[in-house]
This record gives C-alpha cells, sequence and structure tokens, in this order.
C-alpha cells in the first residue's frame, strides 16, 4: 500500500517537475498529456484506495515514510495517515483536480503560458494531496503552504496584469496572517505535547483537557482553546472566513480553471479539513468551537448578500463561496463534522461544476466577464446551461440535489447545537438559504434567459464549446446530482468516517437528528416540508420575478437604498479598513522607522555618528605621538606608575610596613 | 652536569646557529662586493639547517639543560620553527629591496641571524637570567639593523628611540627580576613557580610566609610585564612602535615587525605561565588593562594614518591586544589560542610588508596608502594577495585571521569573561574601517602612477605562497590550531 500511496503524490509532482522545467522541449500537447495521465494516475489509485478503506473498511494506515531529522528527541517526518477521512478528500482532489485539467486544455487553448500553467496545477494537486493525507503537523504546514504559494502563482498567472498582481500580494499577505496563527498553534501544540505526530498528540489530548497556561502573568487561558483558536485562525485565512475572506474575491483574477480548482473546491475547503482532522482537539474547547460558529455563521449570511450585488459571473460564484465555506464552517462548530465534510464535498463538485460552466459561458462571451452584457445564452449553450442549473440547484439545495443533503444536515445540525452562538448561527444559516437562491437566479436568469443583451458581433460568434470543457461539465454534473443519495445516511449517521473524526456525547449533534432519520427518501420528502426549502423557493421566485419580468424594481431598489447598495459593493468596507489601516498603517510605519529610526537613530547616530567619534577621536590621539623622545620615555613612566597604582594594594601595606 | 655531546645535543639548533653566523662574519669580511649573494644564499641555508636541527631534536618531553637554565619542549620546537620559518620569508622579501638601496650588506643578514639567535635562547630560556640574555640578544641586533641606513636621518632617529626606549624598558624588567630574585632567592623558573605555589625553596625549606613577600612579588611582575609589554609594543609602552616602523628601512620594519613578536610571545609563556603562574590572578587583571589599552589605541590611531607602515605600527598595536585575550582567558586551551594567534599575525605581517617592498622600486618607498591606490589596475594578483592580507588582518572569514580573532575570543567567552569580548569584537570592527579603506583604495580609486610593479620571480612566488598559505590555512584551520593545542598539553 505504501507504494500505492507514495505514487498517488510523487505521480503530480513528477508531472509538474517535468512540464515546469522541460516544457520547452515537451512542447504544448506533451506538457497537457504528461501533467494529465500524472493526475489520472492519481485519481485511479486514491479510488482503489477510497475502495480498500470505505468500502472494504481497510484498517488505518498510518506510517512514516521517511524521517527527515531528530532534534532533541522530536521527528520531524514525511508521513501518511490514510483513514476514512483522508481517503474521502483525496478522491475529491484528485478527481475534481483531474477534470480541471482536461478542461484547461480548452480554456488556456491560446494563452502563452500553457506549459506553465498545467505545472503550477500538477503542483499545486501534489501539495493538496501531501496536505491531506499528512499524519503529522509539519507535513500539514508543508502541505499547506505548498498550496498557498501554487495558489499565489496562479492567481498571478496573468502577471501582466497589474491588478492580478495586487491581486495576488493580496492573497499572499492574507494568508500570511491566518498562516501565523496556525504556526503559533503548531507550536504551541510541539510545546505541551513534545510531538508533531497526530495520532501521539490526539491520544494525549484529553488528558490535558483543564490544563491551563498562562500566556500574560496572572491570565489563565485553556491550552486547548489556545490550540484550537490559534490553528483555526490558520483556518480562517485559507478557508476564507471573517475577517480573513478580502482576498478570495480578488483572486478571480486567475485563470477559471484555478478559480474552479483552488479557490473553490480544494485549496480554500483545507481549513475546514483541517479542522475536522483535529476534532479530537476542538471537541475539548467549547470556547473555540463557539468562536467556530460564530465566525462561520457571519461569513454564510454576510458574504451571500455579497453576492446579490456583483455584476461579473466569477464574482458571483466567488462571493456563493464565501458563503459556502461558512456553513462547512458553522458545520464544524457545532460538531458536525461530518455534515461539514459532506459539504465539502459536494461543493466540491457543484461548485466546481459552476465555475468551470461559467468559464464555458466566459469563452463563449470572448472573455467578456459582466453579467449584464449576457441574457438568453440557454440557445446557444445548451450543454454549460442544463449543467448550470444542476450546479444551482445543487447549490440551493433543491431537494434531492447533492447540496440538499448536506446543507439541510448542517441547519438541522445548528438547530440541534447547545453551544453559546448557535442561536444566532440558526439564524444566519436559515437566512443565508434565501439568500443563496436570490443570488443563484439572479445570476441564472441574468445570463441564461430574458432579453440578449451582448453585442451583434459577440452574438454571431456564440456557440457551444469545446468537448473539452463540457465533458469536464458533464462529469462533474453528475455526482452533483447523485452523490447525496447512497452516502447521506452513512456519512451524517452511520460510520463512514469511523475513528477519523471525534465527537464528544455532549455534541452530537448529527447523532440526536439521527433518532429522526428513516430513509433517504423520508429525509427528502420532509426536506419539502422544512422552512429551508420554501426559503429557497422564494428566493427564486424573487429572482425570478426581480430579473425576468420587473427588471426596473432592483434598480429602482439600488437607487433608493443607495447607501446599503455601496457598503455591499465596497465589501463591508473590509478593503478600504484594511489598505488604509493594515496597509497604509505598515507602510507609515515602515516610512516613520525608516526615516527616523534608520536614517536618524541608526544611521545618522549609530553609525555615522560613532564613525564620527572614533575619527575625531583619532585625529587628537595621533597627537600624543609627537616624535619626541622624551614624550615617549614620560609615556611609559606614566604607565607604569599607572599599573602599580591600580595594582599596589600590597605595595602601599609595603610602605608602611617600611616607614613603621 | 658535565659537558658531554648528549647533554649539549638539545641546544644543537642554537649552538649551528651560532657557529655559523661566526663562520658567516668572517666570509663576509672577505667577500667581494659582486659575491655578496652568497652572504644571503648562506644565512638562508643557515635557517633551514637550524629548522632541520630543531626537528632532529623534537623533544619527546621537557627536557632541561645547562644547570636548568635552557629548556627543550614542544612549545620551544614548534614556536622556533616558526620562527625560523618567518625570518626565512623575510630574508627573502627583503633581498630585491636592499639590493635596490646599496643596502645589501652582510650586516644586514648577520644580525638578522644574531637577533633569531637572541629569539631562539629566549623561547628556551627556564631561567630569568636566560630570558635576559635572550632578550638582549635579540634587541641589540634589532637597534643595530634599524640604524642599518647611516645615512638615512629617520631611520638613525629611529634607532635612536628605539635604543633609549628599549634600554629603559629592559632596565625596567631587570628590576622586576631582581626583585623577584630577593624575594625568592632563586633565578630558575620552575623554583620561582614552586616557591609562588607554596612549594620547597632553593634551600630545600618549606616556604610557608609567602604572604609576606607579596608587595615585593607585586612590584616585580609590574615591572617584568613593562619589558613583556614593551617588546609585544602593547600600550601604553607602544610609543615606540609607530616611529621605528616607520623610521627603519622596510627591510627591518618587515623583521621586526614579524618573528620577533613570536619571541615575545614565549616570553610572556616563559615568565607568567611557566614561571609567575601563582600570581595569575594579578597579572590577569593586569593584562586585561593592557589588552584593552592596546586595541583602542591602535585600532582607533591606526584611522588617523596615511602611511601603510605606521597603520601596520598601530595594527601590530592592536594585535598584541587581542593576544593577550587568550592568555588572560588564562586556560590551556586559551594558552593554544594565544600561540596560533602569534604565528598567524607573524605570517600576515610579513606579507604586510612584504607586498610593500613588492610596490616599492628604486629610490621610491611604496608605504603611503595613496601608493595602494588602484593597484587592481596596475595588477590583479597583487592586489587580490593584498586582499587577502588586509581582510585576514582584520578578522573577515574564511581568511586566517579570522579564526586567530575566533579562537581567542572564543577562549574568553569560555572563561566567562562575556564583556571582554564584547570591547575586542567592538574595537575590531573599528579596525575594519582601515583595513577595508585600503580595500576599497586597491579596488575603487584611480591609480596615481602607473608604473609597472617589478618584483623578482623568487619573490613573487614567496609573496604569493605567503598570502596564498592564509587563505589555504583559513579554509583548514584545525591542523595548525591542533598543532597550538597539541604543544600546550
Amino acid at each position: 500500500m505504501q507504494n500505492i500511496y507514495l505514487s498517488i503524490v510523487l505521480a503530480p509532482l513528477a508531472a509538474a517537475i517535468i512540464a515546469g522545467l522541460f516544457g520547452k522541449v515537451i512542447g504544448r500537447s506533451g506538457a497537457h498529456w504528461v501533467t494529465i495521465m500524472g493526475v489520472a494516475l492519481s485519481t485511479v489509485l486514491a479510488t482503489f484506495v477510497f475502495q480498500q478503506v470505505i468500502v472494504e473498511d481497510a484498517p488505518v494506515y498510518d506510517a512514516a515514510l521517511y524521517t527527515w531529522g531528530i532534534v532533541d528527541g522530536i521527528r520531524f517526518e514525511i508521513g501518511f495517515r490514510i483513514d476514512e477521512l483522508s481517503a474521502t478528500m483525496m478522491l475529491v482532489v484528485s478527481f475534481v483536480s483531474l477534470m480541471v485539467h482536461i478542461y484547461t486544455v480548452g480554456y488556456m487553448h491560446d494563452d502563452p503560458g500553457y506549459q506553465r500553467f498545467f505545472s503550477y496545477i500538477s503542483l499545486f494537486t501534489f501539495g493538496m494531496l501531501m496536505l491531506v493525507m499528512a499524519n503529522n503537523f509539519l507535513q500539514l504546514f508543508f502541505g499547506w503552504e505548498m498550496v498557498g504559494l501554487v495558489s499565489y502563482l496562479l492567481i498571478g498567472f496573468w502577471f501582466d496584469r497589474e491588478s492580478a498582481i495586487q491581486a495576488n500580494l493580496k492573497a499572499f499577505l492574507v494568508n500570511r496572517v491566518g498562516d501565523f496563527g496556525f504556526l503559533l498553534g503548531i507550536a504551541a501544540v510541539l510545546m505541551y505535547f513534545d510531538t508533531l505526530h497526530y495520532a501521539t498528540v490526539f491520544a494525549a489530548a484529553p488528558e490535558k483537557a483543564n490544563t491551563v497556561i498562562q500566556i500574560w502573568p496572572g491570565l489563565d487561558w485553556s491550552l486547548m482553546s489556545v490550540i484550537c483558536i490559534l490553528l483555526f485562525i490558520g483556518a480562517m485565512g485559507k478557508s476564507a472566513q471573517v475577517p480573513l475572506h478580502v482576498w478570495l474575491p480578488d483572486s478571480m483574477e486567475g485563470p477559471t480553471p484555478i478559480s474552479a480548482l483552488i479557490h473553490a473546491a480544494t485549496m480554500v475547503t483545507a481549513g475546514i479539513f483541517m479542522v475536522a482532522r483535529m476534532s479530537p482537539l476542538y471537541e475539548l474547547s467549547e470556547t473555540a468551537l463557539s468562536v467556530i460558529i460564530v465566525i462561520g455563521a457571519i461569513t454564510a449570511f454576510f458574504m451571500g448578500l455579497l453576492g446579490i450585488v456583483q455584476n461579473d459571473i466569477k464574482r458571483v460564484v466567488a462571493y456563493s463561496t464565501l458563503s459556502q465555506l461558512g456553513y462547512m464552517t458553522v458545520a464544524l462548530g457545532a460538531s458536525a463534522y461530518a455534515a461539514g465534510m459532506f459539504h465539502l464535498v459536494t461543493h466540491a463538485f457543484f461548485k466546481a461544476l459552476l465555475f468551470l460552466a461559467a468559464g464555458s459561458v466566459i469563452i463563449a462571451m470572448h472573455h467578456d466577464q459582466d453579467i449584464r452584457n449576457m441574457g438568453g445564452l440557454r440557445k446557444y449553450l445548451p450543454i454549460t446551461w442544463m449543467t448550470s442549473l444542476i450546479g444551482s440547484l445543487a447549490l440551493i439545495g433543491f431537494p434531492g440535489f447533492s447540496g440538499f443533503f448536506s446543507k439541510d444536515a448542517i441547519i438541522e445540525a445548528v438547530h440541534h447545537s447547545h453551544l453559546p452562538g448557535s442561536e444566532f448561527a440558526y439564524i444566519c444559516v436559515l437566512g443565508g438559504v434565501f439568500v443563496t437562491a436570490f443570488y443563484s437566479f439572479r445570476m441564472y436568469f441574468l445570463v441564461f434567459h430574458g432579453k440578449e443583451r451582448m453585442d451583434e458581433h459577440t452574438r454571431e460568434h456564440l456557440h457551444e464549446t469545446p468537448a473539452v470543457v463540457t465533458v469536464p461539465l458533464m462529469l462533474l454534473a453528475m455526482p452533483s446530482v447523485i452523490i447525496g443519495w447512497p452516502y447521506v445516511e452513512s456519512v451524517l449517521f452511520g460510520g463512514y468516517f469511523g475513528e477519523s473524526i471525534t465527537v464528544l456525547p455532549a455534541h452530537d449533534v448529527l447523532g440526536e437528528m439521527g433518532k429522526g432519520f428513516h430513509s433517504v427518501p423520508g429525509f427528502v420528502a420532509h426536506g419539502l416540508m422544512a422552512a429551508p426549502f420554501w426559503l429557497a423557493m422564494s428566493g427564486v421566485a424573487l429572482a425570478w420575478f426581480f430579473y425576468l419580468k420587473r427588471p426596473d424594481i432592483p434598480e429602482a431598489i439600488s437607487r433608493w437604498f443607495r447607501i446599503l447598495h455601496r457598503l455591499l459593493l465596497n465589501n463591508y468596507g473590509f478593503d478600504i479598513l484594511y489598505q488604509r489601516l493594515f496597509a497604509g498603517g505598515t507602510r507609515g510605519m515602515g516610512s516613520a522607522l525608516w526615516r527616523f529610526g534608520d536614517i536618524g537613530f541608526i544611521d545618522g547616530l549609530v553609525v555615522n555618528g560613532s564613525a564620527r567619534t572614533v575619527e575625531r577621536f583619532s585625529a587628537i590621539a595621533r597627537h600624543m605621538q609627537s616624535g619626541l623622545l622624551y614624550h615617549y620615555a614620560f609615556v611609559m613612566i606614566i604607565g607604569v606608575l599607572l599599573l602599580l597604582f591600580v595594582f599596589g594594594s600590597g605595595l602601599r601595606e609595603l610602605a608602611l610596613g617600611l616607614l613603621g | 652536569m658535565t659537558l658531554t655531546l648528549q647533554n649539549l645535543l638539545p641546544a644543537a639548533p642554537e649552538m649551528f646557529l651560532l657557529t655559523m653566523i661566526t663562520l658567516l662574519l668572517v666570509i663576509d669580511v672577505s667577500l667581494p662586493e659582486r659575491y655578496r649573494a652568497l652572504t644571503y644564499q648562506m644565512a638562508q641555508a643557515t635557517l633551514v639547517g637550524v629548522a632541520v636541527l630543531v626537528l632532529m631534536f623534537y623533544p619527546e618531553q621537557q627536557v632541561l639543560r645547562f644547570h636548568d637554565t635552557f629548556v627543550n619542549d614542544a612549545l620551544a620546537a614548534v614556536l622556533k620553527l616558526a620562527i625560523v620559518l618567518v625570518t626565512f620569508f623575510v630574508f627573502a622579501y627583503s633581498k630585491p629591496y636592499l639590493q635596490d638601496r646599496n643596502l645589501f650588506k652582510g650586516e644586514y643578514f648577520i644580525l638578522g641571524l644574531m637577533a633569531v639567535l637572541g629569539m631562539l635562547v629566549l623561547v628556551s630560556a627556564h631561567s630569568l637570567l636566560t630570558v635576559y640574555l635572550g632578550l638582549e640578544l635579540l634587541s641589540l641586533s634589532l637597534y643595530a639593523m634599524v640604524g642599518l641606513h647611516r645615512e638615512s636621518i629617520t631611520a638613525s632617529e629611529a634607532a635612536m628611540k628605539y635604543f633609549v626606549l628599549g634600554a629603559l624598558a629592559s632596565g625596567m624588567l631587570l628590576y622586576g627580576m631582581s626583585l623577584f630574585y630577593g624575594a625568592t632567592g632563586t633565578l630558575d623558573l620552575a623554583e620561582i613557580a614552586r616557591y609562588l605555589a607554596g612549594g620547597t625553596g632553593s634551600d630545600g625549606m618549606i616556604v610557608q610566609e609567602f604572604a609576606g613577600t607579596r608587595p615585593v612579588l607585586i612590584l616585580g611582575l609590574v615591572f617584568i610585564l613593562v619589558g613583556i609589554a614593551f617588546k609585544l609594543g602593547a600600550a601604553p609602552f607602544h610609543m615606540w612602535v609607530p616611529d621605528v616602523y616607520h623610521g627603519a628601512p622596510t627591510a627591518v620594519t618587515l623583521f621586526i615587525g614579524s618573528a620577533p613578536k613570536i619571541a615575545a610571545f614565549a616570553m610572556l609563556m616563559r615568565l607568567l605561565v611557566d614561571g609567575l603562574a601563582g600570581l595569575d590572578s594579578d597579572w590577569t587583571q593586569i593584562l586585561v588593562i593592557l589588552a584593552i589599552a592596546s586595541m583602542a589605541i591602535g585600532n582607533i590611531i591606526a584611522i588617523a594614518q596615511d602611511n601603510l607602515k605606521r597603520m601596520l605600527a598601530y595594527s601590530t598595536i592592536a594585535h598584541s591586544g587581542f593576544l593577550f585575550l587568550g592568555i588572560i582567558a588564562g586556560t590551556q586551551a586559551g594558552f593554544a589560542a594565544s600561540m596560533f594567534y602569534v604565528i598567524v599575525y607573524a605570517l600576515m605581517a610579513a606579507g604586510g610588508f612584504g607586498m610593500i617592498i613588492v610596490l616599492s622600486r628604486t629610490g621610491v618607498e611604496a608605504d603611503r596608502l595613496d601608493d595602494f591606490k588602484g593597484l587592481n589596475e596596475r595588477s590583479p594578483w597583487y592586489a587580490f594577495l593584498m586582499l587577502i592580507l588586509m581582510l585576514s588582518m582584520a578578522g573577515v572569514p574564511p581568511f586566517l585571521g579570522f579564526w586567530a580573532k575566533w579562537s581567542v575570543l572564543r577562549e574568553v567567552v569560555n572563561a566567562d569573561m562575556i564583556w571582554l569580548a564584547v570591547v575586542a569584537v567592538c574595537f575590531a570592527i573599528i579596525g575594519l574601517f582601515y583595513y577595508l579603506r585600503v580595500v576599497r583604495m586597491m579596488y575603487f580609486d584611480a591609480p596615481l602612477n602607473q608604473a609597472r610593479i617589478q618584483a623578482p620571480a623568487g619573490m613573487r612566488v614567496m609573496i604569493s605562497t605567503n598570502a596564498l598559505a592564509i587563505l589555504a590555512l583559513g579554509v583548514y584551520p584545525s591542523a595548525l590550531m591542533a598543532v597550538c593545542i597539541a604543544v600546550m598539553q
């Protein structure tokens, strides 16, 4: 098995190296063939592992393959932990990645950086697989930073665009904030557990549940809360939770396949995966869970609202991603890790689908991304239209579609939770359902229905995109529809995740829900009568009324509530705040330190000042060397007398002795 | 002790050297001017012979001879080898310089060999008397060498100053020694050590009342240290150094600046460590003051110099301060570090003054800093060699000088005197300035003249070997360091 695991991670790495370093030699088709084959191999093997672990219930694999170093008894290793959680993630990551690889052949067809792009996305696949397969914090961090790096490179893929450079810098800096917390969390684990190995830490965690530490003297902190919140700060950066979410909408500057793969389906879910992986720790800190549920709820609802006012097709989907990540986070906070992971998986499929469909629209529209210029595309792009509709229905949680199962489970789980903040979260996620339906179908109606608002030239060239684009759409549409049916029971209420997720009995919301669960069709039927369904339906209806029937109403509303509209357009002012306060403040501080500290104090006073002092002293002291012999002899005598004076305490006694 | 050959053998290098000097005196007198090179060749051959003899009679353990006034041990043998090696380089560098200035007389080499003999005696001293004998033999030769160029007023002035101040220092040293003799009743360094350790005196009686003579001993110690400090050029007994270095012919400066430092270190070891170890708490404190004063005065005043010989003179003062650091640490590792330092320093100083000789032409001394401007344009190779020498003296890795500084500083830190190490590093940083200034001038300034640099092939090979050895040993310093450590055990 070890060789299989190694092949899963190394195949994309090898492909990335070949495509990246020898891209010129192997040419464009060589680059996409080698990377697609690499990822395809990973996908096949990941499917095999999935079958072994989930279906045949193979025992957990947890072993180190390579010891990088042993420092002070702490082992730094590369190792894999293959259990239900990682096997699921491996399959999702490699499958979505494969789809994106194929799709890219069409999307990036004319791009001069073709080989570079394939190299990057294969490298990303390697990093993400290392992250999910890790059996220790060090490797987790390695994968974490690796995907962050590739994300940075890909957001700025078109590096001659000013906006792309701004966006990737922003993504990098915001993630730095999160990673700082993450690194501190890992450091805290290392400090108190003396190991980085997951299983050892998890086993020792219950003993330390009541450990109290003092970061500042006199102020007691629960160790578990400190570790969990620090780690969650890392998740907030990577999974774009408020207030570290600002980078994700801007990351849409990257090519669309990347938005699908990295900024929707996989990388941004790394934070969710990490918290689920650390469930044995999080279960020990209700404080941390409360923080998570509140942050997640805010993200889920308020980021969804922003989707309503966006006109860039990719940005709408991006805010939708933020909102859905909020849902997953809420689930984690409610201790419904399985529901969060379930939503992660279904979301990976339907959101990748939606992004790739958006990309397909963008290709057809000759890279015009403004939905106000679209409309009526249903006729021209039938496959894109159908798959988009499926994706949207899955996203809003229409009963029977994959998103329905996972989202409904989350809402129910929050309802059952008793944590502080869970009531607020419940209101947010319910409101979020309406908002999600509204912005999703606003976009859907504006793009595929209604008047054709594009110019003549574009209309003449409208046609369905090539097979490399539509085939991945169809392949992703299938799981988006059906994936919920076979897995909902075992994932939510059965032992799908086995030992890989720990939930304390006191937090077991899914277990409570399981008592009312009888069959999947019953679950669906119940869903048809519950509040979320009707909220979603009213959102769809409102979107239809506003954007197909009476397009004048939303315009009027935006005029009436001008301030509110501007607030939403400006992302609640987060960007302005960060730009002014943090970016501006840091630059101001740097400039002040440079001017006063560096030039004034260090250069002026310390460096040049001391140099001048020495020089001046030197110029004076050289005059001691008068050239006169008796001066020299005098200096020697003075020297002798000084030494005698300093060390002659005994000599004074001697003198006294001689006298008396 | 009877004068059998067996008993004399440990002193074979010294006896061979003396014989050869006498022989050379006679030969040189009768030698026609055009065969003068023979004197040089014989002198060099003598040095090789001495080295061979030192190696042949390399002592397995300490050997005492001549009524315990002469010692041959590993320390003596290694230091003698270093002295002979450095002198060999010095003679080689001096030859073209002396020939250009009509100074190529037998006296330089004969006096030089005489000085070497003094150094060897000093290195092997086991009695206050031998110390003094070696020191005077060395000093008197050096006085005469400084005044070798009789027509030069500056040289004569330098010789005069050196002699008067040297006599003053010798007087003080002798006074200190006499106080010790008075207090302990012996000249033998081992006896003195036993006395100070509270052992038996020379008359076999158990010494009980050491405390009563303590004030006298301290008085003597101060005077002895003055003698040592003068020889090493440590502040505040350094006043002679710039004037003598500057005034003497460069070939003589080269000689004074290199090998005698090793001998002075030997004197320091013999007197303080072999003889006065019992007073270490006192001399350590005095050395701390001397070390700080030397590093301060040397490094700071060097900045104001525009003459390279004077600059190197102040650099010598600074280096002697660093040399003290290892002794101050007071451990065997510390002594080894100091020994390493002094050998390294002698090599660097020989190379540095050698470069001045390389650049000098008939009638022109290239001892101003300006003469080094744009050296890289005139000769990239010499500029590179000078770069090695300057950076090594400044203590920049990976050159040998860095390891020298590093090892003494490490020992000071190990002796829990971190503050002293910090002070030393601060002064080393100040010192960096004037070494780097030379480098800047060589590489970034325009040359003042474009005259071709002419140096005989032998000279070129020697100076290249010297500088490259500093680079090579810098990359692999452990061999030399291991020798120093082995010697101290």
